[in-house]
């Protein structure tokens, strides 16, 4: 079976620095990938490549079809949603209506129901539905951001540090969340995350990106086997 | 007579009246102004032009087509309005990411254009456009007579305001603006067309001025140089109420021009200075603008 998200020889930088000097990496449909690396190796500019943030070239296939030239705008049309590095949130508008911006490429009637699940999951979001988005913590904010790129539908969610800034307890929910999440929809994922052993608990393949390059893939128990990932990565 | 602080009632109301429909067309400017300002980042210069053009474009249509007043008040709007695209759309466009003063100075220059255009074509003397049959006269409010076509500026430029407050704070096309506004890259990741988005928030920007065009007309003749006259004001009443600021746009317009009348009355040579005044004073105190956000 093809993967859901296939990346070869993928270039792409800021202007006329290049930060991605042709990587290549892929997504199962219903998998999920962790993306690691130390900081500046590329792994943000990674998924807004993916996203058609950035000037890119190389290939990327989502669902079998080119999208590497497609407007951010196409991708999102597609499939794909991003939680941003940073969160992204929309400080001046509401809870309700980053949620509702989220669903804004669905034309299906079950958007009111889909915000009311999210309210369920996340009862905070619920409870401050109708306050300024910026007046969340950082881990509601997180919860937000996730639950805004799930409300589009997508076969394949991007997911920027998820963990970034919070409590190790919230952190632990908010992975429990997302396994359930999966296990619900059955969307795949490529994660990005600092948390290198949270990262390879939680995902079926791995890719260690460094300066650029993908320096080692395989699968998330290969990965977290290997003595020179552990040494650098996990600490121990 | 009865007098109030020491004035004749009628004049100081009188005044106040000219101030409110002063105060009506710097809001309906800054209002636009502030929109285009908080998602494209241009100080469109080329306002008080696309205002004037607003007033042109009714007398043209009263003139060489036979259509009147009220059909103009939605025509002129959507015509300039549609010239305010093509703008966007061949040359401003080119403008986006690089520093305020570009767009400034093109808008500048596009201005200087419009109008000269319009100065050779038509003469700098003006042109008459009559008061609406439905409104001329004038009502005994028991303090004073008002001018019913005044009357009605004040009223549907208070109308188109708030409507527009609404649409921008209320609706889901107006939370994607103001998302856009914050970070109009992520918005497009979530599937929304920005430059489409982009256009059309400089097309209705420019349709406000134009709308506020259409009313000037019949106040003072249609003139070429109508739009230098209120866009200095304006660029003031802007930095006051805050840049980018829809509601802070609307309260400081009408505000200010209140302020304005009421020194015509109580201290008339400073009438023309005081909101330069209070400009000078607001950006000493709070430079953000009375309701701008410091950034």
């Amino acid at each position: 079976m093809p993967a859901l998200l296939d990346i070869r020889d993928l270039h792409a930088g800021y202007g006329a620095g290049e930060v991605l000097h042709g990587i290549a990496l892929s997504v199962e449909s219903g998998g999920v990938t962790a993306l690691l690396g130390a900081n500046g190796a590329g792994k943000t500019t990674t998924l807004r490549a993916i996203c058609g943030m950035l000037p890119r070239s190389g290939e990327i296939s989502f669902d079998g079809a080119r999208i590497d030239a497609a407007t951010t705008e196409a991708i999102a049309r597609s499939g794909i949603a991003h939680v941003p590095d940073g969160r992204g949130t929309f400080l001046d508008l509401t809870v309700e209506e980053n949620m509702r911006l989220g669903a804004y490429i669905r034309r299906d009637r079950g958007v009111a129901a889909d915000i009311a699940r999210f309210c369920a999951l996340f009862p905070v979001l619920g409870a401050r539905f109708h306050q300024q988005a910026g007046t969340l913590s950082g881990g509601e904010q997180q919860m937000l951001a996730i639950a805004r790129a799930l409300l589009s539908r997508p076969r394949l969610l991007l997911l920027d540090e998820p963990s970034f800034g919070l409590a190790p307890l919230i952190v632990q929910q908010l992975f429990a969340t997302l396994a359930q999440i999966r296990a619900e929809s059955g969307i795949g994922i490529l994660l990005v995350e600092q948390n290198a052993g949270l990262a390879l608990d939680f995902a079926d393949h791995a890719c260690i990106l460094e300066a650029g390059r993908i320096a080692l893939a395989g699968t998330a128990a290969a990965l977290a086997a290997d003595a020179q990932v552990r040494r650098v990565y996990l600490g121990y | 007579m009865m007098m109030v602080f020491g004035v004749p009632a009628p004049l100081l109301f009188g005044q106040l009246l000219l101030g409110l429909i002063n105060g009506a067309f710097y809001a309906l400017l800054s209002l636009g102004l502030a929109i285009i300002f908080g998602l494209l980042g241009i100080i469109n210069f080329a306002h008080g032009a696309l205002f004037m053009m607003g007033a042109f474009v009714a007398w043209m249509l009263l003139n060489y087509l036979g259509i009147g007043y009220w059909p103009a008040l939605i025509l002129a709007p959507v015509i300039v309005g549609a010239f305010g695209l093509l703008l966007e759309r061949t040359v401003i466009r080119r403008l986006y990411g690089l520093d305020h003063l570009y767009g400034l100075l093109l808008t500048f220059g596009l201005a200087l254009v419009i109008e000269g255009l319009f100065r050779n074509e038509y003469g700098s003397s003006g042109l008459p456009y009559q008061i609406p049959p439905q409104l001329q006269g004038a009502t005994n409010l028991g303090f004073m007579f008002m001018p019913n076509y005044r009357g009605w500026v004040v009223f549907v430029a208070l109308v188109v305001c708030l409507a527009t407050w609404l649409l921008i704070d209320k609706t889901p096309l107006g939370a994607r603006l103001r998302a856009a506004t914050e970070n109009a890259a992520l918005v497009q990741a979530f599937g929304v067309n920005v430059p489409r988005l982009v256009s059309l928030t400089y097309a209705g920007g420019v349709a406000l001025a134009a709308f506020a065009g259409v009313l000037a007309a019949p106040i003072d003749s249609v003139n070429p140089n109508m739009g230098t006259y209120f866009i200095n004001v304006v660029f003031a009443v802007v930095v006051i109420g805050g840049m980018g600021s829809i509601i802070g746009s609307i309260i400081t317009g009408f505000g200010l021009g209140v302020v304005e009348g009421l020194t015509k009355v109580f201290y008339p040579q400073a009438s023309s200075t005081v909101i330069f005044l209070v400009m000078v004073i607001v950006l000493l105190v709070r430079p953000a603008g009375l309701f701008g956000k410091a950034a």
